[in-house]
């Protein structure tokens, strides 16, 4: 792996694989009476977080205390985007005080690139959601929940771990601004799923022709089609800039409703990165079926997390030792 | 002594003559002068231009001292090569009054290292509501012929129907810099593939294209005279191409960087490389250049934007846009023309001194290097390389996207009038 995680461009077939697994052996220390192991004692974990995003934020925090790193969380509302102190300055802060990680989530796209090239500072970079560029620990959590719910569908060409080989995943709604799509574009793909993406044209970024991914407009005639559906939160600052008509339009043309989800595969799988706003673009019916996997995906969450982290820090020797994980 | 012998130089790069620079004119051109009574300068074959003319500064004086100053500014100008820089409006107070675009002016005399001459706003306040008091400032000592309200466009048509058809009155021409401001609300760079996969929100080109195809309208119907800064896109160069084939009176500017830069180089989400208009395609460079070789644009602006450091040194999102280029302009186009072969010394000279002076109007400079003429002249090393570095620019910022870019040709003496403002080593 890099030295930092900031796009899932960056991450390998194989190393993205090496995440899945670690994150699957660390999941194990979830189900024991004391979730804590002490590899990254000593260890300084920040959460930089330049925008509101408690569910992000605690994920990471509980993830970094799993590993008994300490954990300083800074939450930095009056950023230099509202001409508070500078990135740069904030940086240099953090490098002061030894941060070996610092997590950041920001606004504007970029910032962690900034972060971790800009020479400011020289702890590992994880990004946790730049602005409408990517959120690679999201795409992660995605790939672990497929792959755990799917296992049975997956090509397995090689003898190795397992990936996401044959699979179809739709991912549904404001692709334009979204950071979940494309870190989960880039990392699907990587992993060998088939990706389509979906939205009305005014949300579908102009040019995707690099992309691995089929783009469409019309949602009825790729759920059937389906392993997973993935969809995409419609932030309300859309609803003000003419790319839809209404709410209600929206809602009609690509929300999940129980039409919609009666279309899908009956193995497939409903997904959505959070918060969900039911009734807009996921019925409350939908989210609630027996086929969501929605809080699965946050309990995912802290896993690869902790696996995003250990590799980071430690290395990429295995997490667990064999004879601890049977002990 | 009295006067300097530049010896064996080449006058748009033709045959080694001798030029004799006295009492601030060229007092004699011939093979093996006397050396009587002057300095020499050997020119050993360098090329020697009519001193270069930059219709597109920001020289951010009033305002941005700590970005640039009228001094900083010539002095980045003369060590480029330029004899004079049109200065931009949009300072702090804005140039759109007479009081404002004289103390540009005689700052830039004063100083007398490049000639200054504002450009006067279009619009009070560049807010493109009322047109600024546009005959004053042509009247006044700084005598402006050029308005623009650069950084803004000139959106609405009426008012640039009225500007165009007002300047009229005393030869002036607006300079639009085209941007559709709906289109490109909160843009971030050129939109495309790589807008797309960086999230950052796109400047698409059209919104470029719509405004000049409109201009171009406007101008045709009014028969007035328009000037287009900075076109950056295949489809601008078309537009104007056309336009220029039916006979309308446009001119067109380009900047070094557009005809050297992509937008790949935003995938680093350096500041460093934020522009407006935005770095585009590598298929743009290339139209670009030929329409800068064919005269389809006329001249090369650099729209030189010093930025303080702090508002580089940031997140691309909150980063000014702009980049440094009066001191690698010369540079970059003899890399992007010459050594392409697209245009020859002679053609550098034209597009970077004869048309950008005679669309702004000013008689003195980008004169024929003939006996009499005013001795405003740039003598270029053309086979140096020099290694860019921001520290040793003479511009107060140092945000030039050549930095730690090895570049060919380098100035060696820049003359005003016949006075050295630069001598490589030093400005005078």
């Amino acid at each position: 792996m890099k030295r930092h995680l900031l796009s899932t461009a960056d991450l390998t077939r194989d190393d993205a694989l090496l995440v899945l697994d670690t994150a699957e052996e660390l999941a194990r220390i979830a189900d024991r009476p004391i979730k804590k192991m002490p590899t990254l004692r000593g260890r300084t974990v920040v959460n930089l977080f330049y925008e509101d995003s408690t569910r992000t934020r605690i994920s990471f925090e509980a993830a970094a205390k799993r590993l008994s790193a300490d954990v300083i969380n800074f939450s930095a509302k009056g950023s230099s985007v509202s001409k508070g102190e500078s990135l740069k300055d904030t940086a240099l802060t953090l490098a002061a005080m030894g941060a070996d990680v610092v997590v950041v989530r920001h606004p504007l796209s970029g910032a962690p690139h900034r972060l971790a090239h800009a020479d400011w500072l020289d702890a590992h970079v994880v990004n946790a959601g730049d602005g409408t560029h990517e959120h690679p620990t999201q795409a992660l959590l995605d790939a672990f929940t497929l792959r755990r719910h799917l296992r049975e569908r997956i090509d397995s060409p090689d003898a190795g771990s397992t990936a996401l080989d044959g699979l179809h995943v739709a991912i549904v709604g404001d692709v334009l601004h979204s950071r979940v799509a494309r870190s989960n574009v880039h990392l699907l793909s990587t992993l060998g799923a088939r990706v389509s993406l979906v939205a009305p044209p005014t949300l579908m970024p102009l040019h995707t022709e690099g992309w691995a991914s089929e783009v469409s407009y019309a949602l009825d005639s790729i759920l059937p089609t389906v392993d997973a559906v993935m969809m995409l939160r419609v932030q309300n600052e859309r609803m003000n800039g003419s790319f839809f008509p209404s709410a209600r339009e929206y809602s009609r043309r690509y929300g999940l409703d129980e039409r919609r989800l009666s279309l899908l595969p009956d193995h497939a799988l409903v997904m959505h990165p959070g918060p969900m706003n039911r009734g807009l673009e996921i019925s409350a019916r939908a989210a609630d079926s027996p086929r969501s996997v929605v809080v699965d995906q946050v309990r995912n969450g802290v896993s690869v997390r902790m696996a995003v982290l250990y590799l980071l820090l430690s290395g990429s020797e295995p997490a667990i030792g064999h004879e601890e994980v049977g002990a | 002594m009295s006067g300097i012998l530049l010896r064996r130089v080449r006058p748009l790069g033709g045959d080694e003559v001798d030029v004799l620079v006295q009492d601030g004119v060229i007092a004699a051109i011939g093979t093996d002068l006397p050396v009587v009574d002057v300095e020499v300068i050997e020119g050993a074959g360098n090329i020697l231009l009519p001193g270069l003319v930059d219709l597109h500064t920001h020289l951010r004086e009033p305002g941005r001292e700590d970005a640039e100053t009228v001094a900083s500014g010539t002095a980045a100008a003369a060590r480029g090569g330029f004899t004079a820089v049109f200065a931009m409006a949009n300072t702090t107070p804005v140039a759109d009054s007479a009081a404002v675009v004289e103390q540009v002016w005689r700052l830039g005399r004063e100083i007398g290292l490049c000639d200054v001459h504002p450009v006067g706003a279009v619009s009070v306040g560049l807010k493109g509501e009322q047109l600024a008091e546009l005959g004053t400032m042509a009247d006044s000592a700084a005598q402006v012929r050029v308005f623009s309200d650069d950084g803004n466009c000139v959106s609405d048509a009426l008012l640039m129907r009225r500007a165009l058809e007002y300047v009229k009155a005393f030869d002036g021409v607006i300079a639009q810099h085209a941007q559709e401001p709906a289109l490109t609300a909160g843009a971030d760079m050129n939109e495309g593939e790589v807008s797309a996969s960086l999230g950052l929100r796109g400047w698409p080109r059209v919104a470029e294209e719509a405004i000049i195809a409109r201009d171009l309208m406007l101008t045709e119907y009014l028969g007035s005279r328009l000037h287009l800064c900075h076109i950056s896109t295949a489809g601008s160069v078309e537009l104007v191409r056309a336009a220029k084939a039916r006979g309308v009176d446009v001119s067109a500017e380009v900047t070094p960087h557009h005809l050297m830069l992509t937008e790949e180089l935003a995938r680093s989400y350096d500041p460093l490389y934020k522009v407006n208009p935005p770095l585009r395609t590598a298929e743009d460079v290339e139209a670009l250049r030929d329409a800068l070789a064919d005269g389809t644009i006329d001249v090369i602006g650099t729209d030189h934007a010093p930025h303080a450091d702090e508002d580089k040194d940031c997140e691309w999102g909150c980063a000014s846009f702009g980049m440094l280029g009066l001191q690698t302009a010369l540079s970059v186009v003899v890399e992007a023309m010459i050594r392409t072969g697209r245009l020859d010394w002679a053609g550098i000279a034209d597009r970077m001194s004869v048309r950008p002076a005679r669309i702004g109007r000013v008689e003195n400079q980008g004169r024929p290097i003939v006996v009499g003429e005013p001795a405003n002249l740039t003598l270029i090393d053309p086979d140096a390389e020099w290694v860019v570095d921001p520290l040793e620019l003479g511009s107060l910022s140092r945000n030039s996207p050549f930095a730690g870019r090895t570049l060919p040709a380098e100035i060696v003496v820049t003359f005003l009038r016949g006075r050295p403002t630069y001598r490589k080593g030093a400005v005078h």
